[in-house]
């Protein structure tokens, strides 16, 4: 069983994220990580080939700067067998659209795989629309939101929290799968997997090597243009009262009748 | 006049609020046509409704055929409706709730149509312009599709709902669902059970406990029920298993933007805060001074929650009389 687990390099959502003058995001200026919501997704990744068996192998795909390869080598501490960082100076300031086209490129030069795994949503654009894009390009069934993954040979079950009701959706292999943070613990790299690591197979691949022209890329080819950000003004300090002996409640309680709430 | 494709927020058959909030919105970029995808015996009953929010149009796909799929045959009748409205009077824009379905037929729908997207929007203007709330709620962003048609998705409370007579003119489609489209198969659904208490995105007041709470949401629910309110939960409440996830407010449960948010026992971490942080007016009650929810709000309490709320809530139940 071949598996690709497409992992994001982002921001540290605890720093001071912010853009850049050209209003993309900071990728540079801002310590990122592999996204949070990845490391669900390279877990799942990791209990399918294990329940596979010694033949099957995972491989992490990132598309990002040069920093990004450290988001590949997380998910190779943590037990992907070969990773693959997709790196060229036309890529930045991509939207949706031609990420998913790079993914999709990527992702047919790496081998017909039988599991696209994916994460919910990245920590920093959290559009949660990928998955579904990889799915329209590879022409793959998309299973998607999963907090729990069942599988059976090439028969995948998932069970998934839709908006108004709880659903179990199951398609055969290959397909798109995209795991929530309900899914279960990512583990942590051990000492093992960091040595082992260093040792893996890690490929960077160009926009030439994966047959993307430049012009269909970055910033300029985007289908959506950001015409202005504006940081969130501070709050002005709110009131804070402490309770002494019920003191609290009556002071809550005059608050919301005084902003009619009550 | 374009078109505008608002796609029907609805559960079987009964619409939701947001429905009207992007017929609203769709007025500002053109003339309104509902699309309707669900069972065709409430389709008279739902062209009722949204006409009289504007919809001058209102395509029907009886959903029998696909409501057993996930996403992909709603993204293909969408894009067969497009298809046919951009040879008509031409197509303005596509408007579709801002929920996991809404977004994921929006990413393939901008695939099919070579078109641009954007997601979560909290406001649209004139001319598409659309505002987003990002990095938690720290920056806002105003943006534009420049390429196709723009596919816009829009969150819950972006707009206050204004009546307008539509003529709701019924069109029947019958789309062709492709093969590839039904390959991931709805095998189980469960409805959500009613809590009896208002929708949490749509909420205008929400009461939200967490960890502090240590498991009991009596004075959660008492508070909120006092209130009108929804009731929310962080993320360690869930964890805990003490609401279900459908209550979780947060980066990866709920965003609100209501009125009034309180967060009971709740420490505000920047998760928690990418989920509520728009909300006009924020209260927190916790029992540390230094919790980091209180940078946030605009009247705090530091106490106990357990005393404080039930305090609270006889005194406004008292109030109401
Ligand atoms: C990728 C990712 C996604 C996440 N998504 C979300 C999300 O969507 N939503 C979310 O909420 N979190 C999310 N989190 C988790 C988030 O980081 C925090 O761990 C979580 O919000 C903490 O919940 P809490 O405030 O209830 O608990 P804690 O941080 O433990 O805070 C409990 C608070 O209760 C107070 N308290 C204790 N007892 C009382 C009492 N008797 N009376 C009053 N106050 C009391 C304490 O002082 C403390 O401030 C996410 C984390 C990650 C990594
Ligand atoms: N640049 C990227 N490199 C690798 N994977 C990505 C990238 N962008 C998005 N993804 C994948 O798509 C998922 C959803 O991302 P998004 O639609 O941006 O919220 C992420 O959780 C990743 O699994």
């Amino acid at each position: 069983m071949n598996i690709v687990v497409c992992v994001k390099y982002v921001p540290d959502a605890t720093a001071d994220r912010q853009f850049e003058s050209d209003n993309t995001v900071d990728r540079v200026g801002v310590d990122g990580l592999l996204s949070e919501l990845d490391e669900y997704a390279v877990e799942q990744a990791l209990q399918l080939k294990e329940k596979a068996g010694d033949d099957a192998e995972v491989t992490a795909l990132c598309i990002g700067p040069e920093k990004a390869v450290d988001a590949v080598r997380k998910a190779l501490q943590m037990g992907a067998d070969k990773g693959v960082h997709v790196s060229d100076d036309a890529i930045a300031g991509s939207d949706y659209v031609a990420t998913s086209l790079v993914l999709a490129k990527a992702i047919e030069k790496i081998g017909a795989p039988d599991v696209v795994m994916c994460g919910m949503a990245s920590t920093d654009a959290s559009g949660g629309v990928v998955p579904a894009m990889l799915a329209e390009r590879l022409d793959l069934p998309q299973v998607t939101l999963a907090s729990v993954v069942e599988t059976q040979g090439d028969q995948v079950r998932i069970k998934r929290d839709g908006d108004t009701a709880t659903e179990v959706v199951g398609a055969t292999m290959p397909l798109v799968l995209s795991v929530t943070d309900q899914s279960g613990e990512a583990r942590y790299p051990s000492f093992k997997g960091i040595m082992a690591a260093k040792k893996k197979p890690l490929e960077s691949w160009s926009l030439a090597d994966i047959g993307v022209d430049a012009s269909q890329v970055g910033l300029d080819a985007a289908w959506t243009t950001v015409e202005e950000t504006t940081a969130r003004p501070p709050r002005t300090a709110g009131e804070i009262v402490k309770d002494e002996d019920g003191s609290g409640a009556t002071a809550l309680v005059e608050f919301l009748a005084s902003k009619k709430f009550i | 006049m374009s078109e505008v494709l608002v796609l029907i927020d609805h559960v079987d058959g009964a619409v939701r609020k947001p429905t009207y909030e992007l017929l609203t919105i769709a007025r500002r970029l053109g003339e309104p046509s509902a699309v309707f995808i669900g069972p065709a015996d409430k389709a008279d009953e739902v062209t009722e409704k949204v006409k009289k929010y504007g919809a001058a149009k209102v395509y029907v796909v009886d959903d029998a055929q696909i409501k057993g799929y996930l996403v992909a045959p709603k993204a293909e009748a969408l894009q067969q409706i497009a298809g046919q409205a951009l040879s008509n009077d031409g197509l303005a824009a596509i408007l579709i709730p801002s929920s996991a379905e809404g977004k994921e037929i929006g990413a393939r729908l901008a695939i099919k149509l070579e078109s641009g997207l954007i997601t979560d929007a909290v406001d649209v203007q004139e001319g598409g312009v659309a505002t987003q709330s990002v990095f938690a709620g720290n920056y806002t962003l105003t943006g534009k599709v420049t390429k196709g048609t723009p596919i816009i998705t829009v969150k819950p409370n972006s707009a206050a709902p204004e009546e307008s007579e539509g003529a709701g003119a019924v069109e029947n489609v019958s789309p062709t669902v492709s093969d590839a489209a039904k390959k991931a198969q709805v095998v189980a659904s469960q409805p959500r059970k009613a809590t009896g208490r208002p929708e949490l995105t749509e909420a205008a007041i929400v009461v939200s406990g967490g960890r502090g709470t240590g498991g009991n949401f009596e004075p959660i629910e008492g508070l909120a029920d006092s209130l009108g309110a929804a009731v929310g939960a962080s993320r360690a409440a869930v964890d805990s298993g003490w609401m279900p996830h459908s209550f979780q407010v947060g980066q990866t449960g709920k965003t609100v933007s209501p009125q009034l948010y309180v967060a009971n026992g709740i420490s505000g971490a920047i998760q928690h805060r990418a989920g509520m942080q728009t909300s006009k007016t924020i209260v927190a009650v916790n029992k540390d001074e230094e919790a980091p929810i209180f940078e946030l709000v605009d009247f705090g309490v530091v106490g106990d929650l357990h005393s404080v709320l039930p305090t609270a809530t006889e005194e406004i139940n008292k109030r109401k009389g």
